[in-house]
């Protein structure tokens, strides 16, 4: 294990840069490291080179899918204890169906305002410390969009 | 008869009569014996034998020999021995040597010789007198009872005026022999000699007379029994000797004499066995019923039937009784019967009669059948036609004589076309007869003979042959094809129309199919731009959320002073930003919905939960408009609300729609959420009532439809995508539930929302 800063780091990975710019400021502001990634290749990437404290996974991605990319880190054992939460703007049912199968751990629907998804990540990541050994208890974190 | 009654005096003459005969001279000379010989007994003459000697002298001798004559004939009862003995006493003490008696036993029309003395046997052998010989002078005296003397013959004059005797030409007296006066003469005393008779004579006749007639008499009785014993018995031998019982009854039905069939149906003895006894006690009631009820009704023969058992084996027997009543004034009326067994008879009888009835009946039956086959023969409307193997017309049916025999009242071409019909026929017969086959079937182009229009016919003909294969006959069934030609000919067109109806339909059914195919490709077309349309939206509020969502975020961030803090009146104008941002999302949102509810693919996820909670968070989620608008918003929920099963998010959604409807057209006043429980339905009524502008009854429904609001000038006062409702009321369906309203224009509102306690799902 690498040695942990205060600031839980956050892995962002989103393919449209206006929002990752804007949750990776707010994040920052919040008090989280944030390590940005625009595909699902480059969170895999990071994913290992920084261990993120959790992973902000928005589905729809180029190269490599958000799905394909929970898959993979799911699969690794390395990754695979690391929270991820989806995050996309499509709203029609069954996204959030896949996505869990696809291991995520919580689910957020754009648009999400900052402040929202900060009281989501701290939320996942409470539960996550609280029960760091059993990595169950998940079903209840799926984060309520306001709409 | 004349044996039987002349035997017993037979015997004891014939013995005497063998011993040689004292010689008769009759006038100095030997006389041959009678040449005629009737081969009667009475032949030969008793040896005489002088008793008294000497000849009669004074009174005292005369009377002796008239006793010892007297007593000779007490001690004797034999005819030849008593007429011996007198004519020895005749000769002996009258001096008559020469003398024959002869005596017609009663009941004969012959004189026998019953005794002779002095004469030869060999001549007085034969010697009997017929009295039916009325010629004879010996008859003559014997009828008119005259003493005749016939003086000795000398010339064949003489001989032939005088009878044959044993004295032959000697001279001789003729004494009858009787007792009264009045009664005929029995017999004939012939007393040899010319002189005179002697005087004692009349006497010796009177006793000899009436002693023979003693004798005649008691023989002739004793004769008669016996003569009627031999006759009963034969009489019994001969109806004993009848195998059909016979019986003589009196009037009463006793049984007076039975023969020995008979006794085996009417007697029985005590030895017998009881049913046999049975049986014929049976028996004789029957017949003795028969005979005196017949006795009764009728006299004379009659015939009848009478039913008996048989005592041997008990069997029935049948007999025809046959009686006779006869009349005896001595031993009073008897019935005789005859019993013919008739039982074989009259079983063959009934045999026969039986055959006779079958034989009726089969008689019967065939006629019935030929009768029956006559009518299905003429039933029958195609002719039909016998032929026997000649080729004549042996029967044919009504039908057939139409065609084939010429009407009374026909026509010259009528005749003609029946001819030509016998023709035609004839000509295929003539064709059948030649030919092996067993059947033949043929067209004959007959002509009918109503009217002369063709008849084409399908004649079918078949041979019956007999047992051995003979041709016995050939039935020929014609039928009338212009039918059926008539008929091919309309199926014929049918079949056209139906084909050309066929071809219509299939081009028609073609164009259906392509239209069907067109039809099919544009639902497929449809449905692949709904799908479009719904992908297209999907992507579409996507592609809107994304650049909104860094919109919202930042201002969001501006307004939290992440990047340094913001005077009042940028502060202010984020604030409107913000508002018109989520003011977007609302509208991006509620088209999305609509495409997933179009689409099908708006899943539900049922749970149980509180319904004060939900309202609660619903009226939570809304505070902050609430308290700009400064409205008062109650709550009133019935308690012991029960738990809903529902789309928890839905039911939410429709309520926080209804409930910010009822915050944007309500300018004061209340607005009151309200939860009742319906227990009879087992639905809740969800209602938001308000007092804000109300909808005009006209325009209740129209609410609900889709991007409807009331008004839809450009200039509206009021926002909103006006698809609020037309989610809601969808949703509901969805649910299983119902939106209604009710409202007043200027007085408020009330939506309500009826959903069942338990949703299906």
């Amino acid at each position: 294990m690498t040695p942990k800063s205060a600031r839980p780091c956050v892995l962002l990975v989103d393919d449209y840069p206006d929002a990752r710019e804007m949750y990776s400021e707010y994040l920052q502001f919040s008090g989280f490291d944030v390590v940005e990634a625009a595909n699902g290749i480059e969170a895999l990437q990071s994913a290992l080179d920084r261990t993120p404290d959790i992973i902000l996974m928005d589905l729809s991605l180029p190269v490599m899918d958000g799905w394909e990319a929970t898959r993979r880190l799911k699969a690794d054992e390395r990754t695979a204890s690391i929270p991820v939460v989806a995050l996309t703007g499509h709203a029609l049912a069954g996204i959030s169906e896949g996505a869990k199968r696809a291991g995520c751990d919580a689910f957020v629907t754009k648009p999400c305002l900052p402040e929202d998804l900060v009281k989501e990540i701290r939320k996942v990541l409470d539960e996550n410390s609280t029960s760091t050994p059993k990595k169950g208890r998940r079903s209840g974190t799926y984060a309520k969009t306001s709409s | 008869m004349r044996k039987s009654l002349l035997k017993t005096p037979h015997s004891g003459l014939s013995s005497r009569l063998l011993s040689p005969p004292a010689a008769l001279v009759v006038g100095g000379r030997e006389r041959k014996p009678a040449k005629r010989s009737n081969g009667s007994p009475y032949t030969g003459v008793p040896r005489v034998r002088v008793a008294v000697e000497g000849a009669i002298g004074g009174e005292e001798d005369v009377l002796a020999a008239k006793v010892r004559l007297l007593e000779g004939f007490v001690s004797r009862t034999d005819l030849a021995d008593c007429t011996q003995h007198a004519l020895q006493w005749l000769g002996d003490v009258l001096g008559s040597h020469q003398s024959v008696c002869l005596v017609r036993p009663l009941a004969e029309q012959m004189l026998f010789v019953v005794g002779a003395h002095g004469l030869r046997g060999s001549t007085l052998g034969s010697f009997s007198i017929s009295v039916d010989d009325w010629a004879n002078p010996l008859v003559t005296a014997l009828t008119n009872r005259r003493q005749t003397f016939f003086p000795a013959a000398h010339s064949a004059a003489d001989r032939r005026r005088r009878p044959t005797t044993p004295f032959e030409d000697a001279a001789f007296h003729v004494v009858p022999l009787g007792t009264g006066i009045a009664e005929e003469a029995f017999g004939l005393l012939l007393i040899g000699g010319a002189g005179p008779l002697p005087l004692e004579l009349p006497w010796f006749i009177s006793i000899f007379g009436q002693k023979l007639d003693q004798i005649l008499r008691q023989q002739s009785l004793v004769e008669g029994d016996r003569r009627q014993g031999r006759e009963r018995s034969l009489l019994y031998n001969i109806i004993n000797a009848v195998t059909d019982p016979i019986l003589l009854t009196d009037t009463e039905g006793r049984l007076l004499i039975a023969n020995a069939r008979a006794l085996t149906l009417f007697t029985a003895s005590e030895e017998e066995s009881e049913g046999r006894r049975g049986a014929v006690r049976m028996n004789n009631m029957l017949l003795s019923s028969a005979l005196s009820s017949k006795a009764i009704e009728e006299t004379g023969a009659a015939r009848r039937e009478l039913l008996l058992v048989n005592p041997v084996d008990g069997s029935d027997l049948v007999f025809e009784l046959l009686s006779t009543v006869t009349e005896d004034p001595r031993q009073g009326s008897g019935v005789v019967s005859i019993l013919r067994n008739v039982t074989d008879l009259r079983r063959a009888s009934e045999e026969i009669e039986e055959g006779y009835r079958k034989m009726r009946i089969a008689e019967a039956m065939a006629r019935a059948e030929s009768d029956r086959l006559n009518l299905i023969i003429d039933s029958v409307a195609d002719p039909i036609v016998v032929t026997d193997a000649a080729g004549a017309t042996s029967l044919m049916n009504e039908p057939a004589e139409r065609l084939f025999t010429i009407p009374q009242d026909a026509s010259a071409i009528e005749q003609r076309w029946v001819q030509a019909n016998d023709a035609h026929f004839s000509s295929f017969i003539a064709g059948m007869l030649v030919s092996a086959d067993q059947r033949r079937v043929g067209e004959i182009g007959l002509v009918d003979p109503k009217g002369g229009d063709a008849m084409p016919v399908e004649a079918i003909a078949g041979k019956i042959l007999s047992d051995h294969g003979e041709l016995n006959a050939v039935v020929t069934i014609l039928h009338d094809r212009r039918e059926a030609l008539e008929k091919a000919h309309l199926y014929e067109q049918l079949k056209q129309g139906a084909d050309e109806l066929e071809r219509k339909v299939q081009a028609a059914t073609g164009d259906i199919a392509q239209q069907n195919e067109l039809l099919r490709r544009q639902a497929i077309e449809l449905e692949q731009a709904s799908a479009l349309k719904t992908q297209f939206l999907a992507n579409m509020s996507h592609e809107f959320r994304t650049p909104l969502n860094a919109m919202l975020g930042y201002t969001s961030m501006l307004l939290q002073g992440v990047a340094g803090n913001v005077a009042p009146p940028v502060r202010r104008q984020l604030a409107r930003i913000e508002s018109n941002g989520r003011h977007l999302l609302t509208i991006i949102n509620e088209i999305l919905d609509i495409s997933r509810i179009e689409a099908g693919r708006m899943p539900l996820q049922i749970s149980r939960f509180k319904i004060p909670d939900l309202l609660g968070e619903v009226k939570a989620e809304l505070e902050p408009i609430i308290l700009r608008t400064k409205l008062t918003v109650t709550m009133q929920m019935d308690r012991e609300l029960p738990p809903l099963t529902s789309d928890r998010q839905k039911v939410k959604q429709i309520l926080l729609n209804l409930l910010s409807n009822a915050l944007k057209f309500t300018h004061h006043g209340s607005i009151t959420i309200a939860a009742r429980r319906d227990a009879r339905d087992r639905t809740v009524a969800l209602s938001v009532a308000d007092t804000g502008i109300g909808i005009a009854a006209a325009d209740q429904d129209r609410v609900f439809e889709d991007f409807r609001q009331l008004d839809n000038s450009p200039t509206r006062a009021y926002g909103g995508t006006g698809l609020g409702l037309s989610i809601c009321r969808r949703l509901a369906q969805m649910l299983d539930g119902r939106i209604s309203l009710q409202s007043t224009v200027g007085k408020g509102s009330t939506f309500t929302l009826t959903l069942p306690l338990r949703g299906r799902r």
